[in-house]
């Protein structure tokens, strides 16, 4: 019997990969022109590589649902050298998701201490923006901004991965002029 | 025999209370309550939710010999009530959370700690009559003591390894080997029951759906069903058909891509990868037929929010079925590699006896002996008029529930395609009508049975809403099903479970 990976790897080598090419794509989703200038200012500023830690600060976890999609194969964000890593120490960019919810407050101020200057904080989602529809809550403390300085905002709920990957490349715009 | 009667039976000797559908409400006097838990040590109900207003206790229970379903009330005007914990243990940190928001003590209750407060909220008992006034400094939380000789502390969280919700997990090892692990939740604590009193329909329909991003269809439609009990609206029958195929979407993509995270965490990365495509077939396919990749907001009070047209159903039909091979590809490739099934056999077991002590249901209940699942008993359309298979296995490890899962989301590929064959013709959406009432709405979400109750005031007002979480009962079991395994397996084992943070912390 052929073993099943030897089919999924065989089909890869023959058909590549599934991640999006960098010519203009068919669907009017704009995501590997978006990815290709994300990668050039990418590698402009940073060397080839970004390290972004992920904070869920109360979120509902609609956000964390499309970060894993720009991860995957097709936005693949890897491949720009723009990665997730485990720790704030590793960091150099804070997504931060959700309302702030006041038990997550002080981990939040925290996590950003913890990462090392130059550092830039990314809020993530509507509720990231004011508060969204948690807003008023005894529990919430509002948006991102509210607790710590954001330096970018990226709208929708939850942002699609193509508004992620726009918003990232935002950022490194800022950190181009700054 | 006191075995014998059943739920109805024993709850008419309460007061029924009018207007509270589909199924009956009773209250209950202290004597009443008091026979409840003396009933429940040896009946076979389950209970599916329980919550509180300022001067009420609420449970919602559940015959499983008969199959009927009611909520018992208790006025406890001191603002105490006997506590149902020490008979269902699953009910032990919700009522810790009732007397953390809203001031009433379980009398009984053995762990009297703090659940959802962590002392950083501006006021103690925040929903009470009159809450108290803020902790002068936040909790230190009094963690279960482990001694022995050559046991160490891991504490890890809230903000832990990867793209994932906060939470704190507390292990006492002894070298590799887990001898307890116990979660202090409750840092994703919105408020969301504050926000829901008093709010207008159409945002109290929002929040709902925010409740738990992942299960935000199950969501939506319990919230939706409960108004619609609770005015008494009724669906032309294609609503419940499109709700149908947007909550078997749904669990599609949850499963699929929590069957490819399991792996990963087994470090087969290689199945995280191939699931991740197929997850966005279905996202991308939400998208361009309903116009949201989570269908968020798109299951509304009255019906829902878009159509399906007749060439974006035979698109879909399309989809599915190069969907349906590629999947069996994933399952082939799962279940012919033997150095993922050496992380995933045996490892994490839940006993059965403990998932019916917890009344634990969805894919960790059915991995492990517990077959309930909502779209079967009691039931709701379409699935009424579908057959379906609910897989149910026993051995309760790691591979258990990903075996589940696999049969589960092959279940509804299989259910998607009958509805849209099967779809009747109509009207998708009817309003909602302006009249006062109490309703209960339950959808089997992929994790499990989502409960919302809530009383409708005249003007489209939600005048007090809960929302329950399935996995409320499923977080306990993952501190017993780590205990023996090596730490390393921790993430195999959460993963496996994959609670919802967010659903639970409320």
């Amino acid at each position: 019997m052929i073993p099943p990976i030897a089919r999924i790897l065989a089909r890869h080598l023959l058909r590549g990969p599934h991640t999006m090419k960098d010519a203009p794509p068919p669907d009017p989703d704009g995501v590997a022109e978006l990815a290709e200038a994300l990668g050039r200012r990418a590698r402009g500023r940073l060397g080839r590589s970004l390290s972004i830690r992920e904070v869920d600060a109360g979120s509902c976890n609609g956000c964390e649902l499309e970060i894993h999609a720009v991860n995957h194969p097709i936005y693949d964000l890897e491949r720009f050298g723009i990665r997730f890593v485990a720790s704030p120490r590793h960091a150099d960019v804070l997504l931060v998701t959700g309302p702030v919810t006041r038990n997550m407050e002080e981990a939040l101020r925290r996590t950003v201490e913890a990462t090392p200057e130059p550092r830039w904080i990314v809020a993530m989602g509507d509720c990231g923006k004011d508060g969204g529809c948690f807003a008023g809550s005894y529990a919430v403390v509002g948006g991102v901004s509210d607790v710590v300085p954001v330096d970018l905002h990226i709208p929708g709920c939850p942002p699609s991965p193509r508004q992620i990957l726009a918003g990232l490349l935002a950022l490194l715009d800022t950190v181009d002029r700054g | 025999m006191m075995g014998d009667v059943t739920l109805l039976e024993f709850l008419s000797l309460g007061r029924p209370v009018e207007g509270h559908r589909p199924w009956p409400r009773f209250l209950l006097d202290l004597k009443g309550w008091r026979q409840l838990i003396d009933r429940l040590r040896v009946a076979e109900w389950s209970v599916m939710a329980e919550w509180a207003e300022r001067e009420h206790i609420h449970v919602a229970l559940r015959d499983e010999t008969a199959g009927d379903i009611a909520v018992a009330s208790h006025h406890c005007a001191d603002r105490r009530f006997l506590a149902l914990g020490n008979v269902r243990p699953g009910v032990i940190r919700i009522e810790r959370a009732i007397h953390d928001v809203w001031g009433l003590t379980p009398v009984g209750l053995e762990d009297r700690r703090h659940w959802l407060d962590h002392g950083r909220w501006p006021s103690r008992m925040p929903l009470a009559a009159q809450p108290m006034g803020p902790s002068a400094e936040p909790d230190s939380y009094p963690f279960l003591k482990a001694e022995g000789e050559g046991l160490h502390q891991i504490p890890v969280g809230p903000v832990h390894a990867g793209v994932i919700e906060p939470g704190h997990f507390r292990f006492h090892c002894q070298g590799e080997a887990v001898v307890r692990l116990e979660q202090r939740l409750g840092y994703q604590h919105k408020g969301i029951e504050g926000l829901l009193s008093g709010a207008p329909l159409d945002k109290a329909a929002r929040i709902a759906g925010r409740v738990s991003g992942d299960a935000t269809v199950a969501y939506s439609l319990a919230f939706a069903r409960a108004v619609e009990a609770a005015t008494g609206c009724e669906l032309p029958q294609r609503a419940h058909w499109l709700r149908g195929v947007m909550a078997e979407m749904e669990r599609v993509a949850n499963h699929v891509f929590d069957i490819g995270a399991v792996c990963n965490d087994a470090a087969f990365a290689v199945m995280l990868s191939h699931m991740g495509v197929l997850r966005e077939k279905i996202l991308r396919a939400n998208d361009a037929l309903f116009g949201h990749r989570l269908n968020m907001d798109r299951v509304v009070p009255g019906g829902v929010a878009r159509d399906l047209s007749d060439e974006g159903a035979e698109a879909l039909k399309h989809l599915l079925h190069g969907f349906v091979r590629l999947f069996d590809q994933a399952y082939q490739l799962y279940e012919n590699t033997p150095s993922l099934s050496d992380r995933t056999v045996s490892t994490g077991i839940v006993q059965t006896s403990l998932i019916h002590r917890f009344g634990a249901g969805g894919f960790v209940g059915r991995a492990s002996g517990r077959g309930h699942d909502a779209r079967q008993a009691p039931g709701y359309p379409p699935y009424d008029k579908l057959d379906m298979t609910v897989p149910v296995l026993t051995e309760g490890d790691v591979n258990a529930r990903v075996l589940v899962r696999f049969a589960e989301a092959k279940e509804s590929l299989h259910l998607i395609n009958r509805m849209l064959h099967e779809m009747p013709d109509g009207a998708f959406r009817v309003p909602v009508p302006e009249v006062a009432g109490e309703g209960l709405g339950l959808a089997e979400s992929f994790r499990g049975e989502v409960v919302v109750w809530l009383r409708m005031g005249a003007d489209h007002v939600v005048e007090r809403c809960h929302t329950h979480d399935p996995s409320w009962f499923q977080w306990p079991l993952l501190e017993a099903a780590i205990e023996g395994n090596i730490v390393a397996d921790f993430p195999l084992c959460n993963k496996s479970f994959n609670c919802s943070y967010s659903g639970h912390d409320l």
